[in-house]
């Protein structure tokens, strides 16, 4: 299986490596469409400000080969963090449309000095339906977020789990072969790595 | 349900783990490979790590001891000591690092945190400031492994830093290293009351407790220490320790 972590120069790719490692795998980290098109499946990581996410996508010029390959060819796709909401319609980061792949869009936290933003710190999950990605997950363990902005989805049969900050956010989303974690998975323990497994498996 | 993070300050001197007590009297704790791995398995939320001559000694925390502590360490980790340039950063956010942490280089270049936040985002962009009280009881900023006094007031620099889009200030009690008596709320307090990041306390942590005070007297986002997490026993016998989840649950979901 050829599984591609998309390098789009946002965020560290090297943990979401190290990560896949583990579990005995050795992905391509890649920023080039010709590598990219022959993946079977594919990772879009990333840290960082939306419009810059998508500003590179355009400059790496991945835009279409991601968009033919999510849209038309069903490669499996997972989104992280990032990566995650660029899969959304569009992000008040920057007023940016994203790829637009799920019915859902990217908002800002906003509280009155109560609760701190960014998000940053451990946090569990309110699983909302049974799903490949959350196999052997329970709503006891904590995954690590740091994100100032969250997703809300338009379609609730798309939400695989949510997640409360002063507000109930997704946390995970699913639709068709597209899925998305906004906590990093690949820096949260052992219930990490059972998630990073389950895309393999999927 | 969110909890404060609890994170682990280990300090590098010489590629081995030391602890100091007041910035100074540093005590050989052991390989910082082998903590991490002790830190993995207790399921450790963060890591801080620091190298304490970096900045004294002009050069910047190894590239290759963060490799080696990314490849090995299955939670967020920060790192710092004498970052001064984009490229440092650069380089150590590839080399594993979620974070960097920027101390003396904060106070000198007045456009480098600035400059790194709109490059890397705040949210991989610390800024730890290191506090003494003065002999008439003031709040001093001291840089270079604390040897040298800015006179800056460590709360309009926090402000200063938030503006400049630092993610979180990391505030550490200079005078309360190592010699855990607890935190100094005080001083804690007075930064997270000015500022809407998140506040990472250091400082004077001795046992749980301290953790519980600094979280609910002291409004710290997050909780970190060195002494309490190397050391164990009344002879501070070295030994690497982490909290259960279920202890910190019950201590800090609820100030009774």
């Amino acid at each position: 299986m050829k599984l591609v972590i998309i390098d789009y120069g946002m965020g560290n790719i090297r943990s979401v490596e190290k990560a896949f490692a583990r579990i005995g795998l050795q992905p391509i980290i890649s920023s080039d469409p010709k590598v990219i098109n022959t993946a079977d499946k594919l990772i879009l990581p990333g840290v960082g400000h939306f419009k810059k996410g998508i500003e590179n996508l355009r400059k790496f010029s991945l835009f279409e080969i991601l968009n033919e390959l999510v849209t038309k060819r069903n490669i499996p796709i997972l989104g992280i963090c990032l990566g995650m909401q660029l899969m959304t319609e569009f992000s008040e980061e920057g007023n940016c449309y994203g790829f637009g792949w799920v019915k859902a869009r990217t908002v800002r936290f906003s509280f009155n000095n109560k609760l701190k933003i960014p998000h940053m710190g451990w946090n569990n999950l309110f699983i909302q339906r049974d799903n490949v990605l959350l196999k052997n997950i329970s709503e006891e363990d904590l995954f690590y977020f740091v994100h100032s902005y969250y997703i809300i989805c338009n379609n609730n049969q798309d939400i695989l789990s949510t997640t409360n900050y002063g507000v109930e956010f997704v946390s995970s989303f699913n639709y068709k072969n597209i899925f998305g974690t906004q906590f990093h998975p690949e820096k949260s323990h052992q219930q990490g790595l059972q998630i990073i497994k389950n895309f393999v498996d999927i | 349900m969110f909890i404060p993070r609890i994170i682990p300050v280990l300090l590098l001197k010489n590629k081995g783990l030391v602890k100091t007590i007041k910035f100074r009297k540093e005590r050989y704790i052991g390989d910082p490979i082998n903590a991490v791995k002790i830190f993995n398995d207790f399921k450790t939320d963060e890591l801080v790590f620091l190298d304490i001559t970096a900045s004294k000694e002009n050069r910047t925390i190894a590239r290759d001891i963060v490799k080696d502590i990314g490849d090995e360490a299955f939670m967020p980790f920060a790192v710092g000591g004498g970052i001064k340039s984009v490229n440092d950063i650069a380089n150590l956010l590839k080399a594993g690092a979620e974070k960097v942490i920027i101390n003396t280089n904060a106070f000198l270049n007045d456009k480098f945190v600035e400059e790194a936040a709109e490059i890397f985002g705040s949210q991989s962009i610390v800024v730890s400031i290191d506090v003494k009280k003065s002999f008439i009881g003031k709040y001093e900023c001291w840089i270079k492994s604390g040897t040298i006094n800015t006179k800056l007031n460590p709360v309009e620099f926090a402000k200063k830093m938030e503006d400049c889009g630092a993610g979180e200030i990391l505030i550490n009690s200079i005078d309360r290293d190592g010699t855990m008596i607890g935190y100094d709320i005080d001083l804690i307090k007075s930064i997270t009351k000015v500022v809407s990041i998140p506040v990472i306390a250091c400082g004077g942590a001795g046992k749980l407790e301290h953790l519980r005070e600094a979280y609910f007297l002291g409004s710290a986002h997050a909780l970190a220490a060195g002494s309490l997490f190397v050391y164990h026993g009344p002879r501070n016998a070295v030994l690497i320790n982490y909290p259960l989840k279920e202890e910190l649950n019950k201590l800090l979901y609820k100030w009774e």
